[in-house]
């Protein structure tokens, strides 16, 4: 039994939730930009994937982290890119391409990763916020890392801008009526193709976080399908940014929650706890929809509301 | 055969075919600039996929549950549905059929053989058709449910094996019970290759002729072409979505049966092997043609099966073929675009 004793499992739960939602932060905010523009990346786990192997890669190679947050960005606005330019052409599913991103982006990683599963890269420092209290816990439940707090100013930031910028509106206008975007003068497969590529450049980011601070290396089986819940999470915040963050910290949290219990010796129920955000995002989803009218807050022009 | 309908023929066949090459020559120069001989690594595939009977054999075991999880794609989208959740009906026709494997030892083999594949396919039907009454009754995107149905369906496998189902001595990898050695499917009569492939080659063949040629399937057809068009022809809409569901979901569970009793004798995490994923690519592939699914499936076996051989002989990661088939499904999925353009396949009178 720990000192904290029952207390212990919020702050387990916190903690983890901190620690763990980061990466769903992140994709789930570059599905958000990716879905506003009307179009799904179902590929963004192969993005993770990738950008957690870029990232610790380059950080092992230069001896900087940060250099490596930035090539795994890079890798992942390049895969996003890719997978853009395939749905712009005509008749591609974007369900069946975003597959084939996870397939393809899992498979290089692997594949370019292999020579980087046994050495140790350079990681990325975490700030300590937890300086004031004696109790190895509540330090432990306050390290916070740099990409969390970049993510939270980056929800924010984005929920702004879809409000109050030129870019933010037209990313919207062209997820919401195609012909009205194209009545206006923008070019709808090329916002959709930027949108998607930016959403990749962010689920690279998240999948460097994975590689370079939690759990910090870099092996195949890194990623517990953090990407692919990318697009139940964005349906759970429903198409907002701010949304994504307290969407995410639930993720996160419920992920958390199964070892915080077996701490205090509850050890049973443990994968059900994991099941809870899907078992949750469905609720949300047969509560909201009914034959006549798709999710509320969902872009009209999104292939999934159709 | 009309003209058209050979041009029509040669247009399926050549676009994909000449995708899957553009496909060769981009990964190898892939391979070329890593400083690796591209040929030598094909040739090393075709040894390992389709050279000898040792490797066809290889091919044949990976490629029988890829034919049942494609089923489960290619149904479906015949009517229309988007069904991503196949690996989530095939984890839990694994589970049912272990449990009742298990629990039905002492019984007489075929009893037990049946009642495993009523029992994995009766859940694997119930789990798709879930995602179709949702869609149906509630407007809910079955791509979505199915997927989230899919994550639900694995913790619950998970909660089940590691706790209530998991057998005691089976102590570093839980498992269930085994279902005991007479209760496993045999080998096909003259190949060294399980039942389950003979379960996938005749679900195809009975698959295609019910889309392609009854009535019955052309109204599954129509409802996938145009539901509304379909609701005001007086189509049982509905009806057809949920049984499109439930045939493709039972295949799925049956390919959980199969890999539960014909290879593993008990189900654990080996189930979860992303099987369901594999059959949506086999499945688009093939145009969710159903008799089409079956050469694609050996390709997509053949190349796992030779993804060892690159390992042992020239020192290759194991995802060297996962690339390669990530490569050219994209490359594929982008030949779409090309249906219709090419000049020579369209009738002159056009």
């Amino acid at each position: 039994m720990t000192p904290l004793g029952w207390w212990g499992v919020p702050l387990a739960v916190l903690g983890g939730a901190v620690r763990v939602s980061t990466p769903f932060l992140f994709v789930s905010l570059g599905e958000c930009i990716t879905e506003r523009s009307g179009r799904i990346n179902l590929g963004l786990e192969g993005i993770l994937v990738t950008g957690a192997m870029t990232g610790y890669a380059v950080s092992y190679v230069t001896g900087n982290p940060w250099v490596g947050l930035l090539a795994a960005a890079i890798a992942g606005a390049v895969l996003g890119l890719v997978h853009g330019l395939v749905c712009s052409l005509p008749r591609v599913n974007d369900i069946a391409a975003g597959i084939g991103l996870m397939l393809l982006g899992t498979g290089l990683a692997f594949f370019l990763g292999k020579p980087y599963v046994q050495p140790k890269a350079p990681t990325l420092p975490s700030i300590s916020l937890g300086g004031w209290s004696d109790s190895p816990q509540i330090q432990a439940a306050l390290q916070v890392n740099p990409l969390f707090v970049i993510g939270l100013a980056l929800a924010w930031t984005l929920a702004w801008a879809f409000r109050n910028t030129r870019w933010g509106l037209v990313v919207r206008m062209v997820g919401d009526s195609s012909d009205a975007a194209r009545a206006m003068g923008y070019g709808v497969r090329r916002v959709r193709t930027g949108a998607t590529a930016l959403g990749g450049l962010l689920a690279g980011v998240g999948g460097s976080f994975l590689s370079l601070y939690y759990p910090g290396s870099w092996s195949e089986g890194l990623s517990s399908g953090q990407g692919l819940m990318a697009v139940a999470l964005v349906i759970f915040a429903r198409w907002d940014p701010l949304q994504c963050f307290y969407a995410a910290l639930l993720f996160g949290g419920a992920g958390a929650l199964g070892p915080a219990l077996q701490s205090v010796g509850i050890t049973s129920g443990y994968y059900l706890f994991n099941a809870a955000p899907y078992v949750l995002t469905l609720g949300i989803m047969v509560a909201t929809c009914s034959p006549r009218r798709t999710l509320s807050g969902a872009p009209g022009e999104l292939s999934i509301n159709r | 055969m009309t003209g058209q309908r050979l041009g029509a023929a040669a247009e399926t066949l050549a676009i994909p075919i000449g995708a899957l090459a553009s496909a060769l020559v981009v990964f190898g120069i892939f391979l070329a600039a890593l400083g690796r001989d591209p040929l030598e690594v094909y040739a090393l595939i075709h040894r390992g996929a389709f050279a000898s009977a040792f490797s066809w054999q290889n091919t044949l075991a990976r490629a029988a549950p890829l034919v049942l999880t494609a089923l489960c794609v290619a149904l479906p989208a015949r009517v229309g549905l988007m069904i991503i959740g196949g690996e989530g009906a095939l984890v839990l026709g694994g589970l049912a059929a272990a449990v009742i494997g298990h629990g039905l030892i002492g019984t007489a083999p075929l009893t037990v053989k049946l009642a495993m594949a009523a029992g994995a396919m009766t859940i694997g039907a119930s789990w798709i058709v879930l995602a179709g009454a949702l869609r149906h009754y509630r407007g809910v995107n079955e791509t979505i449910s199915s997927l989230l149905l899919t994550y639900i369906a694995i913790a619950v496998f998970n909660h089940l094996v590691e706790g209530p189902l998991r057998d005691p001595a089976s102590l570093n990898k839980p498992s269930t019970a085994p279902i005991g050695d007479v209760n496993m499917l045999g080998q096909l009569p003259g190949l060294d290759v399980h039942w389950g492939l003979g379960f996938g080659l005749v679900l195809c063949a009975a698959m295609y002729v019910l889309v392609h040629h009854t009535t019955y399937g052309f109204a599954f057809r129509v409802v996938g072409g145009n539901a509304r068009a379909g609701r005001l022809a007086g189509l049982p809409v509905g009806r057809l979505l949920l049984v499109a569901c439930a045939l493709g979901g039972a295949a799925a569970g049956l390919a959980g049966m199969v890999e539960v009793a014909a290879v593993h004798g008990t189900a654990n995490a080996s189930l979860i092997a992303g099987y369901g994923y594999g059959g949506i690519v086999i499945a688009f592939i093939a145009r969710h043609n159903p008799l089409a699914i079956v050469p694609v499936a050996l390709l997509v076996g053949g190349l796992a099966a030779s993804g060892g051989m690159l390992q042992r002989r020239l020192d290759l990661p194991d995802a060297t073929v996962q690339v390669l088939q990530g490569v050219a499904f994209m490359l594929i999925l982008a030949s779409e675009a090309l249906y219709g353009r090419i000049r020579i396949f369209q009738p002159r009178d056009g």
